[in-house]
């Protein structure tokens, strides 16, 4: 009786080994495209669905914030398993350099050149830019500053601000604050939005903080509101663009490169040409994502209506592939200002 | 003859080889890492993650006697009404990972929580949320408790109840007999039940990030993950690993001399009367009720509201679609570590009771070192591993497999060892003296009497894998899901319906073994003795 247990545990234990080990084995079919995706899961899965029905390369995507995707890539060096990196922001994907292969002029040439590296190792795909999300029922948009400079005034007068410190869009943010107003200034500005920052680590746990009440206004990427009214229609919340000379809504790309220890090159290369050509309906007007297509050779590819054109978002003139080499002194910058908790 | 011995010996000592490799590998990775030539200043900035952590370990050990000692007294010597039960109720805990414990807490108080959603209408909507190191701290305590309960239970169940009749004897009421006689003899488990606590304090990364208390294992993931600072990563995990060495070091010292104590099974503490309660009956059954209804009913309440809520909108059959195949991956690297742990313990075992010297117990020892490492330290070695030297298991579920033999391999071997030393080894001579070759003794005899103490190692560490996050998570291939993985995912967003499904799952894969294996054998020599 007492022998029976554990006689038929090690029975169980067995049977699951040599399964585990059958799964193990070999798909049979031809290996799939793998995809570092710094893009969230809820917003491009359909996207890439998309590809896969178009072209029929299956993709395996390895899901994470762009950050770390990239600093894996950096530890990974040759031998990393991913053939293609789709970011979030320029400075993660920017960092990366060397390891990423040179892309074809013809794919370069759809794309305007302050949206792509200079070296032609990665190009935009859609451009995005930074908003504060604010909760409609316990803030009135009048309230709302008109720099991005007064969130870190000592007497900010509403509740504290949904910040994700180390999420890439908010890391390509400071370093474009850096460019802006220099080391010393971004210091002090970090310093002060640290003393009413409440910290998330995704940009959509900040949109679903604010639609909740829970924090007052956050820091995002302006396409995050769509996919939460998509799930949530009546969520009180809205986006506030800093417009004009201001570099609140500075304007980033999500980017794209090819691995050049990728042994699928041209099935990567295909991966590039359809995001940067089919891909650009499915962030346009109407579309599941609103986000601005950046194929300026595309005719018909407009914002959605409701968002301000991207010519009302020019600010200071940021220069996004010079993010990646200050991205090391930015994230100790963050670091120094205590909001990684 | 004696060669034939010595090849044995030799021949046993190889095959111990791969147990002591499997147990350096990650650490010495690491090391290179941090001190390569490519690593610059990893070790600074370490100060506030490791007053954290000591703070945390401290107030953990603290907590968790508190609670235990009390606890087990009231069990196992007191006249508290259903002590029996008690025992169990007070041990059942073990069966909720802590994280599912900083679930629980989270989606009841947290943003988004059962409060908050209570409070909304009345206009409240910013709470302040119990996270950090008291949050911590108090969800820690709760599900490790039990570690001293069971520890100190099993001592006062030891002690020579001739020496309490003695001191009765002369005339001391039976509280003074406590305090002078009894309680110096359980003293020794009491400490090392705190301190298996520390250890567990210090070592978990899942309540540490969920409640954002940035303690080394949270710092060495941030660095690795978020601050594109990996030397750092590998410099913080060494320095959580000499910390975690240094308590075991201190569990070991504590139970210096208490091994002769641990195996003289006093047959009878029948007769010692059980401490009477008096005024104090009421407050102890409190203080039992309200231990087990933060620790074990009011968690799993939450878990069943949150995964109740699912019904309510139609998608439980999607959760639970979702959770199928994680459990499935969890099961299959979890059963894959069991059998791997088991090859690699059984020479060790084989070695150590079998052979005499300082050989053997030196592999055993430096094969016991995971039980020092934290789930985070062993991840990061592999991934530094498997990047430089085996990119073929680099995002495998294989060397997920490792990380859980690196972790769990100590389990294994004691359970092979007690099952070992249950073989007498004349039985074995006995055998080849009939003429029977060495393996078809080995087979024969030997397995035959080992096996319910290996078969319960093997159990232990797959009880131990199925809950494993921050090495999971470190280390999986791509769209890799365990129900660990989607409770941590789920949660971080605020999702707590969702991550209820995958909790209250895995809680129930593990509640009947580790009711069989932990509770069970002390609450029945608890009934034999009583």
């Amino acid at each position: 009786m007492r022998r029976t247990a554990p006689a038929l545990l090690a029975l169980l234990f067995l049977a699951a080994a040599a399964l585990t080990a059958a799964c193990g084995g070999s798909d049979g079919g031809g290996e799939p495209l793998v995809v570092y995706s710094g893009r969230e899961q809820e917003l491009v899965e359909p996207l890439y669905a998309k590809f896969t029905a178009d072209t029929g390369i299956e993709l395996d995507v390895r899901w994470g914030d762009s950050a770390a995707l990239s600093a894996t890539i950096l530890e990974e060096g040759d031998a990393s398993p991913a053939d293609v990196f789709y970011a979030q922001d320029a400075g993660s994907i920017g960092v990366l350099d060397g390891l990423l292969a040179e892309l074809p002029a013809d794919d370069r040439a759809l794309i305007p050149a302050q949206y792509q590296d200079s070296g032609g190792r990665w190009v935009g795909v859609t451009g995005r830019a930074r908003v504060m999300a604010y909760n409609t029922e316990r803030v009135e948009a009048a309230q709302l500053p008109g720099s991005v400079l007064e969130l870190a005034q000592a007497d900010w007068p509403l509740g504290p601000i949904g910040v994700a410190p180390t999420n890439a869009s908010f890391v390509g943010f400071v370093g474009a604050l850096r460019q802006v107003l220099g080391d010393e200034a971004t210091q002090a500005w970090l310093d002060g939005i640290a003393t009413h920052a409440r910290t998330y680590e995704k940009n959509s746990q900040i949109v679903d903080a604010v639609a909740a009440g829970e924090v007052d206004t956050g820091l995002v990427n302006h396409y995050y509101l769509y996919e939460k009214l998509a799930s949530d229609p009546a969520a009180p919340i809205a986006n506030h663009y800093f417009v004009g000379a201001d570099v609140g809504s500075f304007v980033n790309v999500a980017a794209v490169g090819v691995l050049a220890g990728s042994e699928r090159q041209a099935d990567a290369e295909t991966f590039v040409t359809w995001l940067l050509t089919e891909g650009q309906v499915f962030f346009a007007a109407e579309a599941e994502e609103r986000e601005y297509p950046l194929n300026a050779t595309q005719p018909g590819l407009e914002a959605a209506a409701d968002l301000p054109p991207l010519a009302d978002l020019s600010g200071p003139e940021i220069d996004l592939a010079a993010l990646a080499a200050g991205l090391e002194g930015t994230v100790q910058m963050i670091r120094d200002a205590g909001l990684v908790t | 003859m004696a060669a034939a011995a010595r090849g044995g010996r030799a021949l046993l000592v190889l095959a111990a080889v791969p147990a002591v490799l499997t147990a350096l590998a990650p650490i010495a990775y690491l090391a290179a890492r941090a001190l390569g030539s490519s690593a610059a200043g990893g070790f600074t900035d370490l100060g506030p993650a490791v007053l954290r952590t000591a703070a945390l370990a401290l107030l953990v050990a603290a907590g968790s006697a508190l609670i235990g000692v009390p606890f087990a007294i009231l069990a196992v010597r007191s006249a508290l009404p259903l002590r029996g039960l008690a025992f169990i109720l007070g041990a059942l805990p073990l069966v909720i990972p802590s994280y599912v414990g900083a679930l629980a807490l989270l989606g009841a108080l947290g943003p988004r929580g059962l409060l908050a959603r209570a409070l909304e209408p009345l206009g409240v909507y910013q709470l302040p949320v119990i996270d950090g190191l008291l949050g911590s701290t108090l969800v820690l305590v709760l599900f490790t408790y039990p570690y001293v309960l069971l520890l100190t239970a099993a001592a006062l169940r030891r002690v020579d109840p001739s020496l309490e009749r003695a001191a009765r004897g002369m005339g001391r009421g039976p509280v003074d007999t406590f305090r002078r006689v009894t309680l110096p003899q359980i003293r020794s488990a009491v400490v090392a039940g705190a301190l298996l606590a520390a250890l567990y304090a210090m070592s978990d990364f899942g309540v540490v990030s969920l409640l954002r208390c940035t303690t080394l294992t949270r710092e060495a993931y941030l660095r690795y993950a978020s601050l594109y600072d990996p030397a750092g990563a590998a410099a913080v995990g060494l320095v959580l690993a000499a910390l975690a060495l240094l308590i075991v070091g201190a569990e070991q010292w504590s139970l210096r001399g208490d091994t002769g104590a641990a195996r003289r099974r006093v047959r009878a503490a029948e007769d010692v009367a059980p401490l009477p309660l008096g005024r104090a009956r009421i407050p102890a059954i409190a203080f039992v009720a309200v231990v087990v209804l933060l620790s074990l009913v009011l968690p799993l309440a939450i878990l069943a509201w949150w995964a109740v809520s699912l019904v309510a909108d139609a998608s439980l059959s999607e959760q639970l679609r979702d959770a199928l195949p994680a459990v499935l991956n969890a099961i299959g690297v979890s059963a894959a570590a069991a059998v791997v742990c088991v090859a690699l313990a059984l020479p060790v075992a084989a070695l150590v009771t079998r052979v005499p010297g300082r050989l053997p117990r030196l592999i055993e020892s430096v094969s016991y070192v995971g039980y020092a490492l934290p789930g985070i330290v062993i991840g990061l070695g592999l991934v530094f591993l498997s990047i430089r030297s085996a990119p073929f298991l680099y995002q495998t579920a294989a060397i997920i497999v490792i990380a859980y033999a690196v972790r769990m391999l100590p389990q294994a071997i004691s359970g092979a060892r007690s099952g070992w030393e249950r073989v007498d080894p004349r039985f074995e001579q006995a055998a080849r003296g009939m003429g029977r070759g060495p393996i078809d003794v080995l087979a024969r005899v030997a397995l035959p009497l080992a096996a319910p103490g290996i078969l319960t190692g093997a159990a232990l560490v797959f009880l131990t894998a199925i809950k494993e996050l921050p090495a999971t998570l470190l280390l999986r291939p791509n769209g890799f899901e365990t129900p660990a993985t989607l409770i941590w995912q789920n949660t971080a967003v605020a999702q707590y319906a969702a991550a209820a499904v995958p909790a209250l799952i895995l809680i129930a894969v593990s509640a009947a073994p580790v009711y069989a294996l932990l509770v069970r054998p002390e609450a029945r020599s608890r009934r034999a003795l009583g």
